[in-house]
């Protein structure tokens, strides 16, 4: 009746993870670059902010915004071409894939049968390129899939397509 | 049961009661303001007069009522509020009793709804029926019968068959449990206080000078010693004694019309009612100390129950701290198989020990270096980083411990999942709670060729996951699990190599 899990490698190749279909738009690539610069900038304007309100140290201030300046320009170039190659998604007949992040790297798979919400928001800096994220939720806490960086007509495509395809099952979804 | 129905009217008594400590910072502040003007008594005594009315005008502006789709409770003076419950997305009913409540013979019933999500859990609470009252409410609620079909006979009722009932002599994991250490610093955090604001001097009362004394005294190792041996002395009795409170008359018992039923407790006595249907598995969960003398608990996964979270964790304790052996037993009868409880798990291999070591060791040298440049800047003497170097060997033992407790298994329809060392958890989650799939791969992770896989459920913890298991495997289990949700999304190594 049980079945254990001591399992040895089968003879037969083992099967691999092929990344979900689609990329999100090239323009995100900007996006995020615009977005982790926004980040860095309020850090220099803290250390401007500091040197002018308490002086001195000139020689330790300007190597440290030239550090700030030197570490945004890395995050802003290395990070969005690494997102851009790793995030992507999938609508299948029966589930929902998506892969994202750079250093940390997560898919999530949720069928379709138990989608609770489909949602998509735009940010002002996402209108401003053009942009929307889809939220795609389940009813666990853990498990909300997250498309970021579609333009905007495909995330509006993508909620309707989601939504129809969800209430074409039945059930509470727990 | 249609009609509005009000709480029981002993509740006239016991609301003033819960008032008053209340309104109490209100009241103190009414007696020193009229103290001014000559008359403090009477107006602490109008304060008290208004608590109590208002504590007794709860119970007549609250009213319930129980329809065949829906449970209603109307409250509020000034503003009347109206909670209603659809019948059909009731999970646990939950019937507890304080000391006073006890006495009075009147119980407070949640009716939980499975929200987990938040705060509150969108319950309704009626505080409180009288105990008979409550005990029905609660088997209509859960052991809802359709409507009886008119020939059919009534089925017999079956006796609820026990499942666990508490052993005196499990109150010797009491101890270990370290409950009492919140207790008793809550405690002394007070009686310090109160010492400090009346002024008394400890210094006067003798048995209190010469412990003081004497441990002043003594040589600093010896003080040392002393004070830890006195601390874990009253720490062990005040979670001896939490044990007993919270645990006495443990009974778990199983409805054949599909609930499970726990009872406990002494002053406060409390009964958890959950639908089976709700339960997608148990955790067998052994902290560090309970694991050394071979205790271990059984915790519910349900939908509905939120686990962790102080009082929340009573709703879905299905045993309290009893010998591993027991926990197993009752939570094969839980879950109803054997084998998930005691399989032997496949373990993660040499790579997730690597990682195990490595991430300890950083975290000790990370730890280290702060410390040693916290001395060097700040002038703190040597034996903070002393003292953290020497810290090695524990870091060492942790990671052997956390890799020896790394372990899964697909047992017959359930995923088995155990990890942690501190606190090391074997989860139970059945197939057809699993929701999805997240495949976690950390820089490092991709470097080793490992990967966090991670079940989502409603149940319980919300997530399960198999930590640094390999990506193939990682992928066999979640086919095993859930089969045909990945199938779409994989390719076998001939395909790869082709494209």
């Amino acid at each position: 009746m049980t079945r254990h899990s001591n399992w040895h490698p089968p003879a037969v190749p083992s099967p691999a993870l092929r990344p979900p279909a689609h990329r999100v738009s090239r323009t995100a690539i900007r996006y995020w670059a615009a977005r982790a610069l926004g980040g860095w900038l309020v850090i220099a304007a803290a250390q401007v902010g500091w040197w002018i309100a308490a002086g001195g140290h000139t020689g330790l201030r300007i190597a440290g915004l030239a550090a700030t300046v030197a570490l945004a320009a890395a995050h802003a170039i290395v990070m969005p071409q690494w997102r851009y190659r790793v995030h992507r998604w999938e609508v299948a007949p029966q589930a929902v894939y998506t892969r994202a992040g750079w250093l940390r790297q997560e898919s999530r798979i949720a069928p379709i049968s138990r989608i609770q919400t489909v949602d998509s928001e735009r940010g002002p800096l996402e209108q401003i390129f053009g942009l929307a994220n889809v939220t795609v939720t389940t009813a666990s806490a853990a498990g909300p899939l997250e498309i970021d960086g579609l333009d905007y007509a495909t995330a509006l495509r993508l909620v309707d397509e989601l939504t129809t395809a969800a209430q074409a099952t039945r059930g509470d979804a727990t | 049961m249609s009609d509005w129905q009000r709480l029981s009217r002993r509740m006239l008594l016991i609301h003033p009661v819960q008032e008053i400590p209340r309104a109490l910072p209100a009241l103190l502040g009414v007696a020193l303001a009229g103290s001014r003007s000559g008359n403090g008594g009477l107006w602490a005594l109008v304060g008290v007069g208004i608590a109590v009315g208002l504590g007794m005008m709860r119970w007549f502006t609250t009213t319930y009522r129980v329809t065949e789709d829906r449970v209603e409770v109307r409250q509020g003076l000034f503003r009347r509020r109206l909670l209603a419950v659809s019948r059909d997305r009731i999970r646990t009913v939950d019937v507890t009793a304080h000391a006073f409540h006890r006495l009075l013979g009147v119980t407070r019933v949640t009716i939980g709804t499975g929200r987990s999500d938040r705060e509150g859990g969108g319950s309704v609470r009626l505080d409180g029926l009288d105990a008979r009252v409550a005990a029905r409410l609660r088997d209509d609620l859960l052991h809802r019968t359709p409507a009886p079909a008119p020939s059919a006979a009534p089925a017999p009722a079956t006796p609820p068959t026990e499942i666990a009932r508490l052993d005196s002599r499990w109150v010797r994991y009491g101890p270990f449990t370290l409950s009492g250490v919140v207790a008793v610093g809550v405690v002394a955090g007070f009686a310090a206080n109160f010492i400090n604001e009346a002024n008394l001097d400890p210094r006067q009362y003798g048995v209190l000078r010469d412990a003081a004394d004497q441990v002043r005294d003594a040589p600093l190792v010896l003080a040392i010693v002393e004070v830890l041996v006195v601390a874990m002395v009253v720490v062990a009795i005040a979670s001896t004694v939490g044990y007993v409170l919270a645990f006495w008359g443990f009974r778990l018992t199983r409805d054949p019309r599909g609930t499970l039923h726990v009872t406990r407790g002494l002053l406060t006595t409390r009964a958890t009612t959950i639908e089976e249907r709700r339960l997608h598995g148990v955790e067998i969960s052994e902290p560090l100390l309970l694991r050394a003398v071979r205790g271990a608990r059984c915790i519910a996964i349900a939908t509905g129950l939120r686990v962790g979270r102080g009082a929340e964790r009573g709703g879905s304790l299905l045993l309290p701290p009893a010998p591993v052996a027991e926990a197993r037993r009752v939570g094969a009868a839980i879950v109803r198989a054997t084998a998930p409880l005691e399989c032997p798990l496949a373990s993660h291999g040499p790579r997730a020990r690597t990682r195990r070591f490595t991430r300890a060791l950083m975290g000790w040298a990370a730890l280290v270096v702060v410390v040693a440049a916290a001395s060097a800047l700040f002038g703190w003497p040597g034996w903070p980083w002393q003292a953290a170097l020497a810290l090695l060997p524990f870091a060492l033992a942790l990671a052997a411990d956390r890799y020896r407790s790394l372990g899964h298994a697909v047992s017959g329809d359930r995923l088995v999942a155990r990890a942690g060392s501190l606190v090391r958890r074997r989860s139970v989650l059945a197939h057809d709670g699993i929701i999805g799939w997240n495949i976690t791969r950390t820089l490092f992770q991709r470097r080793a060729g490992l990967t966090t896989l991670t079940a989502t459920t409603a149940a319980g913890h919300q997530h399960y996951d198999v930590q640094d298991v390999a990506l193939a495997e990682a992928l066999r289990v979640a086919e095993a699990a859930t089969p045909g949700l990945l199938t779409p999304f994989l390719e076998t190594g001939a395909a790869r190599r082709a494209a």
